[in-house]
């Protein structure tokens, strides 16, 4: 059964390539997605609590944080295929035929970074993933997203490729150590209070750098402006909460080795200063930010520095750091399609063209707006829980320096991001600004509302399947040695 | 085998002098795809007994890296109609001097590395340290399109020594999904190469500057 998660979406990869209309093949992707609901919906509810299911020999597992990222991953992705064919209606002016089978190449690779259960294999599909995703940033084949384009595929294939080096020096750990050699996950796991103590700490730092760059921690996060500034608002979307939540995990299982061995201080701290840094640097750049694309991907750089502090604070946190994977994932959801879609109406994503959005696309700017509420942390929506659950989880642990400075940082990020997007969406269209002929529409717009549907939900009630899913993976994130 | 080892490993580094100095992109690439040779020829000096599926990775590390990711990017440079790389960041000379540097930090480095006592005195760390460092070098000072992913190539080199430390650890298909993931690289990287120079009439990433704070 666990083939099938992989096998599925390179189906349908093959079946959009194949499918001759332009017009015909982006209802595919809806189709998929739903697809791989159902069966990633089978697979985690047929497990229940009894054995992981697994394949090639062990080197797929899927664990209870692989079950959340997965599950999280597969939602997301066919809330993003909604928007796609509605979008991609209106770019019949470009071939779409790749775009919709790398879609599903990603969507593949995604699903098996988080069943991998050997390093080695988790690299491959990692590496893939950026592979994969390259050709969707050129979507718009200008000299823009070229550079664009350029930038991500350069950046995260040497930042993978340390994550590389780190891997083997990770294995060398066990080698020096005297145990045989391997990057099988769970025996790393086991044998990790043998493992040769300087190589783990290196193989952390490479791996953290490496991945890190996946995720676009600061200051690995040069490619990140860039590439969601260029990319189509769905690609944006797909990056910001799909391949990097997937890179999260691929740092987790790093700090689950480290944890299980004796060097969860090590690495914590160096989570915690990374986490900060990256909001600091984010809050620094979020401030003056004249395009609005771009200062999303601040906020994804913001977003990210909170996940990796949420998990080196320890404790409560890294449940509320799990929490906010999924928070961060959706809200980056509505804002980038509502940006998109704004961006669309425009014609313009500079501050300085775009004013009383409200007024022009009601439903897409109202969305950007609560999108934004949302993301800095306002009650009620979701990512006000998780950030609570972190900054209370500092505080209780007698973290107060970490707690002080994150809501510091938080309180920028929101004055500095308003101060953008307030201006934007109120007031008036601008005198002589060309109307564009976008207009709100459900097929727009519809897949934004159920997203924020469910931040919103997320933030009023938690249902006990992800209660309980949440509380395991933290648990295996945090547990006894 | 091991004993000969050692002189491979030296032409190894030999070679990213050559690809660190030369302006000629048709020289480097000839340098980088020398030394993916070199990478397949030791491997079976290490693992003498690998057996028929360690030829066969040989194999296909030989014919990707020695010949098919080569002819790539000959091609990409042919169709870019590009000679030499123009100014580098840091002229061939410093690049020289600074790869040398590297190399005599990463040997001295290694010394004082907790090495298992099996690898204490073979050279492969070092080298694989300083292919690293002269990979990176190249792309951070290379501006070239072509050539940072020649950079790139180096870089991978260099990992791809310190993984022969640990062929056990590395099974066949992860060993096979990473060279996959590597050619598709160099594939994306090319066409993009060959966009480049389409859209500015060059491929010197200089004009890719229009994104800038």
């Amino acid at each position: 059964m666990i083939y099938a998660i992989i096998l599925l979406p390179l189906v349908m990869a093959v079946a959009c390539i194949a499918l001759p209309s332009d017009r015909l093949r982006p209802w595919l992707l809806p189709v998929g997605g739903l697809g791989q609901v159902v069966l990633v919906g089978w697979v985690i509810a047929g497990m229940g609590s009894g054995p992981p299911v697994t394949g090639l020999g062990g080197w797929l597992l899927l664990d209870p944080l692989g079950k959340l990222v997965l599950g999280f991953l597969t939602l997301f992705f066919f809330l993003c295929s909604l928007y796609a064919p509605g979008y991609l209606a209106l770019r019949l002016d470009r071939p779409n035929r790749m775009f919709c089978a790398n879609l599903f190449a990603v969507q593949a690779m995604m699903s098996l970074v988080t069943i991998s259960y050997h390093l080695g294999l988790m690299w491959v599909a990692m590496e893939a993933t950026t592979l994969a995703s390259a050709p969707l940033l050129y979507f718009n084949h200008n000299a823009r997203s070229l550079e664009a384009t350029w930038k991500y595929l350069l950046i995260g294939s040497v930042g993978i490729a340390l994550a590389l080096l780190g891997s083997f020096f990770l294995a060398y750990s066990m080698l020096k150590a005297g145990l045989e050699s391997t990057l099988v996950f769970d025996q790393l796991v086991r044998d990790a209070p043998d493992l040769s103590a300087p190589w783990l700490r290196a193989a952390f730092v490479l791996l953290f750098i490496g991945y890190g760059t996946k995720m676009g921690l600061a200051p690995m996060h040069t490619w990140k402006p860039d590439a969601y500034g260029e990319a189509p608002g769905i690609v944006g979307t797909l990056l910001a909460g799909g391949i990097t939540s997937c890179a999260f995990l691929a740092v987790l299982r790093i700090y689950q080795i480290c944890r299980a061995g004796a060097d969860a201080d090590f690495a914590r701290e160096i989570m915690v200063f990374m986490g900060l840094f990256s909001m600091a640097v984010a809050a620094v750049f979020m401030a003056r930010q004249r395009d609005f694309k771009r200062m999303l991907a601040y906020s994804s750089v913001e977003h990210m520095g909170i996940l990796v502090l949420g998990v080196g604070l320890g404790g409560l946190a890294v449940y509320g750091a799990l929490l906010h994977l999924i928070n961060n994932g959706l809200t980056k959801g509505v804002l980038f399609l509502s940006a998109g879609n704004i961006h669309r109406a425009y014609g313009s994503k500079v501050t300085d063209d775009v004013h009383g959005a409200i007024r022009r696309v009601p439903l897409s700017g109202s969305l950007f707006l609560a999108g934004f509420f949302a993301i800095t942390g306002s009650p009620p929506f979701g990512p006000f829980v998780s950030e609570f659950t972190i900054a209370s989880a500092a505080a209780a642990s007698g973290q107060y320096l970490a707690c002080g400075l994150f809501l510091t940082l938080l309180a920028v990020v929101f004055v500095g991001m308003g101060a953008t997007i307030l201006p934007l969406v109120q007031g008036s269209p601008p005198e002589g600004s060309p109307a564009t002929s976008f207009r709100d529409s459900l097929s727009t717009a519809g897949p934004i509302v159920l997203m924020l549907a469910l931040v919103l939900v997320l933030g009023i009630y938690i249902p006990p399947p992800l209660e309980s899913l949440l509380r395991e993976a933290a648990a295996s994130l945090e547990g006894t040695r | 085998m091991v004993q000969y080892l050692d002189p491979l490993l030296i032409m190894g580094l030999v070679l990213n002098f050559v690809a660190l100095g030369v302006s000629r992109i048709r020289g480097v690439i000839n340098a980088v795809a020398a030394q993916g040779v070199l990478l397949g020829a030791m491997t079976i000096m290490i693992h003498p007994a690998i057996g028929v599926r360690g030829v066969l990775l040989v194999g296909s590390t030989v014919v990707l890296k020695g010949f098919v990711i080569p002819r790539l990017l000959v091609h990409a440079m042919r169709e870019a109609n590009i000679q030499h790389e123009v100014k580098p960041v840091v002229d061939y000379m410093s690049s020289l001097v600074l790869g040398a540097v590297g190399t005599g930090l990463a040997l001295v480095f290694s010394y004082s590395l907790p090495l298992a006592e099996e690898h204490r005195h073979l050279l492969l760390v070092p080298a694989s340290l300083a292919t690293v460092w002269a990979g990176f070098l190249m792309l951070t000072t290379r501006k070239k399109a072509i050539m940072q992913v020649l950079g790139y190539l180096v870089l991978e080199n260099g990992i791809f020594l310190f993984g022969l430390l640990l062929l056990e650890a590395m099974p066949f298909l992860v060993e096979v999904g990473i060279l996959l993931d590597l050619f598709t690289g160099v594939f994306v990287m090319g066409i993009i190469v060959h966009h480049i120079s389409r859209e500015f009439a060059s491929t010197s990433t200089e004009h890719l500057s229009e994104l800038r704070e």
